[in-house]
Order: structure tokens, then C-alpha cells, then sequence
């Protein structure tokens, strides 16, 4: 009897050890989670929300809703060099447009990118922060400041 | 009542087989042991019909034309194996294998008159001399009766059609989407007049037996269309008849007079009777099958419903829903099938890109009734199920593409795919 209240005592002691160890594992992850949610991240999400809008408005009839594009017309986003490579031309691409080909995966793209300098530097940076974290893309975001910078390099 | 006289008449057709009746006429005999595969190659299809996956992953197919002694060429795309042009035997069950190739160009156009098969690429127009079993002679010489046509890699295939009195007619798309003065850029205006009208957007005649035409010695055929993919000759009527594909973006470009929704309906793919000297109206007019008429494009001022300066501009016999992208026409002459379908036109529609937002559409083979040269009853969609999905939300979800249409020697109907290389027979079965 005494030896079995002391098992129940042991057994109760080292519950309680364990849920306040997981408790604290708890907090600290809360704490954690807090820390990687900073004001960039939420701002990206947000950025990329938007940039969905912009997509849709203005990018999707011809890259299609799983950025695909189109065989031989209008080439895709999905993981190229175009898309995930230097910012900068990625920018001017939207800007100025492109009228030449452009072969990706053995794949000629023939219609031309018209320009959409029509947009704002948010607009863009939004709509390029989305295709970047999209369609299996993972990329840096793209500032409206960046925008800025190249649009005024091309004026 | 009906079920019994029919299995009387099959009984009657087996009883004349039996004892050789049809034995003197191959194709017949070839026609019945045909089965359509067990699913009907994931088509639908109307009652009676079945369809058999002849071959697949040909290449990149786009036309196909039957020679008179039933062999299958297709034009590819691109060149797979140093070959543009792929020839196909049917064996008696309806699958086909490839027997040869030659023609070291991608294309679209193919088509057999006379003793000659006729090929194109997105430049130029070749001829091949046939034997007396009808068999290309020399398939790395042949004529180059057509050259130097304009191609800036947008509508850059050329499609042709024979007639009877000697001449082959070529389209020369243009190389532009509404003639802006940047292209497809949102609001951008038209060019006044349209530059791109001298070279492009209509359809060129030529001689089918001179070398090395070029546009001094063509005839300008029709003007202010587009983009032609699918053409062809009716015999019945002596005429030349085209597929236009209609221009993209109106709401991406103009959003103050147009929505998603028009977008993805307007403007109209247009089934054309083209007589010499018509003017369709590309680009400054569209046709709006809701309003029926053609109307003018915003790029000229219009928003949606002034007419302006498309009034008596030549209308299409029917205007088919936006961006389904007609690729390939043809009259249908065999009797396999009903006499409904006999004069008819059957349509491939090679499916939209065009919609978006909204799902894609098209991807499929439409059937027009015809009756001395015009439309004697609705449209109906015929071949249904080539994307093997159910929901197209964007073009790459198809499995696969009709592009390019024939008629089997035995009067079937022949439907080549752009995305694996398929080429499926169509058959009546009455089952």
C-alpha cells in the first residue's frame, strides 16, 4: 500500500515535471513564432495577396492561373531563370516589355510582353513579390523601391 | 419495332458477307471489322459513332491530309528527327503505323490535289510530285512554288486550300493582336491605317504550278482577317471557306467598356465564306455574335457598340463563342456517315487560352450542317473530351488538342492532336 501511494506520488511528480517542461517548450516556441513573424513577413503576405489581384487583372490571361503560359505563345513562370533570377531585369521586363523570343526548356515564346509601366511601383512590386513565392517559386520579395529604381533608370 | 428491322438489315449485310457480295470492294470490308476502342478513346461522341486511338506521340501535329491510296501525312510543328512531315499506313483495325518521313521543315499547311501533295512552312509553300501509285516521288526535292511570306513569330503559320482551276490559297496572318501601336499594351491605340494590312491578314491566291511566288505574283484573295488557321474548298459550291480566330484582350486593354465576362465570350470566332475582294474588317472592326454585327474595335474609338465605319463590312455565317482558336475545317464529302453529316462542315477547335480568368474553353470538334454552301441548321459540339479533365482553368491541363482535320479513304473522320501526337479515327458504327 505505502509503496504503491509512493509509485502514484512518482508517477505524479514526474507528470507534472513533463507538462511544465512542455509548457515552457510551448512559450518558447510562442516566443519564437512571434520573433519569425516580423513586420517583413506579414508585410510580405500581405504584398503577396495583393499581388494576386494584380495577377488576375493583368497578367493571367496570358500566363494562366497556374503559370504555365501557353506553349509556343506566352512562356511560363514556373522556376526560370526570368523569374527567380536578377531582380532588376525581372523589373524591367514589366516595365518595358519584351517583343523578341525567348526559349525556355527547349520551348520557343513568340507573343510579345507589352509594357506595363502603367502600373504603379507597388503594383509591380506586389505582382512580382507573388509570382516569386507562387506557382513553386521561392524568392525574395520585390520593394516598390526597387521598382522605383529601375524605372527611373530606364526614363 | 425499329430495333428488329435493323437487326434484320445487319443480318442481311453479314448474310451478303458471307457469301462475298462486297468482297470486290476492299474499303467496304475494311470498314466493318473496324472496332472504336473500348472507352472511345475518352471522347464523346453522338450515338453511334466510336473513335479509335489510330497512334500517338507522333510529334507536335498540327494539319493531316489523306493520300488518294489512304496513307496518313501529318505536318509537324517542328521537325522531329529531321522530319516535318510524317506519314502514317492504317492497318485493318484502324491503328496506324508510321512508315516514313521526310521534309526537313515545321509547318502547319498539308494538303494532296492532283497528283501533288502540297506543304507549307511559316515562310514558304512546297510541292511533291506524286507516281502512278501515289507515292511522293522525291521527298527531299520538292518545288518551292511559294516563298518569302511575311512570318514575325505571331500568327506566323500558313494554312492553304486547293481549288479546281489551278490555284492554291495561303493565309498570311497578322502579326498582331488589334494593330496597336504597341501591341497588346493596355490602351495603346490602332495604327491609322494599319500598316500590317500590306502583308498580312488576308488570304493570298497562287498558281499551283509556277516557282518561287512571292506577293508580285499573288492575287490578294480577301483582306481584314486576322489570323486563319483552319481553311478549305467546298466542291459543292465551288467557294473558299476559313476559320477566323478573333482578337484577344478586350478587358485587359480596355476595362472601361468591357469585363471579364465579355472578355471571355467576345469577339466571335468567325466561320467565313470568302468570296474575292471581301473585307472581313481586322483590325478595326469585330464581330459581337450577341449583337450580332460587327462592331468597332476600341482601338478605333469604339466601346463595345458603335458600328462607325463597320457598317457593310462582310459578315461571317456564324460566329462561334471567343478564343476557342479554330484550327482546322473541313467539308465532309465520305458516306460512313448519316446523310446529316454529308456537305457539312466539322470544325476543330483547338481550345482557349483567351478566358482567363474564367475556365478555359473550346477543345473540342463542332459540326455544322450545310446545305448548298450555308449553315442549314445549329452547330453542335461532335468530339468532346480531348483535355481528359474536367475543368480547364489553364491551357497546359489539356491532355490534348484537336488542331488539324481529314477525311479517312473510307469516309471516317481523322482528328489530330497538338499536345501528345495522337491522331484519332472517328467512325459510324450505328451501335
Amino acid at each position: 500500500m505505502e509503496m504503491k501511494r509512493g509509485c502514484i506520488t512518482i508517477v505524479l511528480m514526474l507528470a507534472t515535471a513533463f507538462v511544465m517542461a512542455q509548457t515552457k517548450t510551448a512559450q518558447k516556441k510562442t516566443v519564437q513564432t512571434k520573433t519569425t513573424t516580423s513586420s517583413s513577413a506579414s508585410g510580405q503576405k500581405a504584398a503577396i495577396e495583393r499581388g494576386q489581384k494584380v495577377y488576375v487583372t493583368y497578367c493571367m490571361s496570358c500566363h494562366q492561373a497556374d503559370g504555365g503560359g501557353v506553349p509556343k505563345m506566352n512562356p511560363p513562370l514556373i522556376k526560370t531563370k526570368w523569374v527567380l533570377g536578377d531582380k532588376k531585369e525581372l523589373i524591367s521586363v514589366v516595365l518595358k516589355g519584351m517583343t523578341d523570343p525567348i526559349e525556355i526548356e527547349d520551348e520557343e515564346y513568340h507573343n510579345p510582353m507589352p509594357t506595363h509601366a502603367h502600373l504603379s511601383d507597388q503594383e509591380i512590386a506586389d505582382v512580382l513579390t507573388y509570382i516569386r513565392n507562387n506557382f513553386g517559386n521561392k524568392a525574395s520579395a520585390v520593394t516598390p523601391t526597387e521598382v522605383k529604381n529601375v524605372r527611373a533608370k530606364l526614363k | 419495332m425499329k430495333a428488329s428491322w435493323l437487326r434484320s438489315l445487319i443480318l442481311f449485310v453479314a448474310f451478303c458477307f458471307s457469301i462475298g457480295v462486297f468482297a470486290s470492294d476492299t474499303t467496304k470490308v475494311v470498314k466493318q471489322t473496324l472496332q472504336p476502342d473500348a472507352d472511345n478513346a475518352g471522347l464523346t461522341l453522338p450515338t453511334g459513332f466510336g473513335a479509335i486511338v489510330m497512334i500517338d506521340s507522333v510529334g507536335r501535329n498540327r494539319h493531316i491530309a489523306v493520300n488518294p491510296n489512304g496513307d496518313i501525312y501529318i505536318k509537324l510543328e517542328r521537325v522531329r528527327n529531321g522530319k516535318g512531315i510524317v506519314v502514317l499506313r492504317e492497318n485493318t483495325n484502324g491503328k496506324a503505323n508510321e512508315v516514313t518521313g521526310f521534309g526537313n521543315y515545321g509547318g502547319t499547311g498539308i494538303a494532296f490535289k492532283n497528283g501533288y501533295l502540297y506543304a507549307s512552312s511559316d515562310n514558304d509553300v512546297y510541292r511533291y510530285k506524286l507516281n502512278d501509285r501515289n507515292e511522293v516521288i522525291d521527298g527531299e526535292k520538292p518545288e518551292r512554288i511559294i516563298t518569302g511570306l511575311i512570318n514575325r513569330r505571331q500568327h506566323e503559320s500558313k494554312s492553304i486550300a486547293l481549288d479546281n482551276a489551278g490555284n492554291i490559297y495561303v493565309n498570311i496572318g497578322a502579326f498582331s493582336n488589334s494593330c496597336q501601336m504597341q501591341d497588346r499594351a493596355k490602351g495603346s491605340m490602332g495604327m491609322e491605317p494599319c500598316p500590317i494590312l500590306d502583308s498580312a491578314a488576308g488570304i493570298w491566291q497562287f498558281k499551283v504550278d509556277k516557282l518561287d511566288q512571292s506577293y508580285a505574283e499573288g492575287v490578294r484573295y480577301c483582306t481584314g482577317t486576322r489570323n486563319i488557321v483552319g481553311l478549305d474548298w467546298n466542291n459543292d459550291v465551288n467557294q473558299l471557306y476559313a476559320m477566323q480566330h478573333g482578337r484577344d484582350d478586350l478587358y485587359r486593354m480596355f476595362p472601361q467598356y468591357f469585363d471579364s465576362a465579355d472578355n471571355a465570350e467576345l469577339p466571335a470566332e468567325e466561320f467565313l465564306l470568302i468570296k474575292k475582294g471581301a473585307n472581313f474588317g481586322w483590325p478595326y472592326c469585330y464581330f459581337d455574335q450577341r449583337q450580332d454585327k460587327k462592331v468597332l474595335a476600341p482601338e478605333y474609338g469604339g466601346d463595345g457598340k458603335q458600328v462607325g465605319r463597320c457598317e457593310g463590312m462582310d459578315r461571317p455565317l456564324i460566329g462561334f463563342p471567343g478564343h476557342w482558336a479554330p484550327n482546322g475545317l473541313l467539308f465532309y464529302t465520305g458516306t460512313m456517315f448519316p446523310e446529316k453529316y454529308r456537305h457539312g462542315a466539322f470544325i476543330a477547335f483547338h481550345g482557349s487560352w483567351n478566358r482567363a480568368p474564367l475556365r478555359q474553353a473550346g477543345y473540342n470538334v463542332v459540326f455544322v450542317p450545310m446545305k448548298d454552301g450555308k449553315p442549314s441548321g445549329q452547330w453542335e459540339v461532335f468530339a468532346d473530351g480531348f483535355a481528359g479533365v474536367e475543368t480547364i482553368k489553364s491551357t497546359r491541363d489539356a491532355k490534348h488538342r484537336p488542331c488539324g482535320l481529314a477525311q479517312g479513304k473510307d469516309g471516317s473522320l481523322l482528328i489530330s492532336d497538338s499536345v501528345k501526337g495522337t491522331v484519332y479515327k472517328i467512325i459510324y458504327t450505328g451501335k
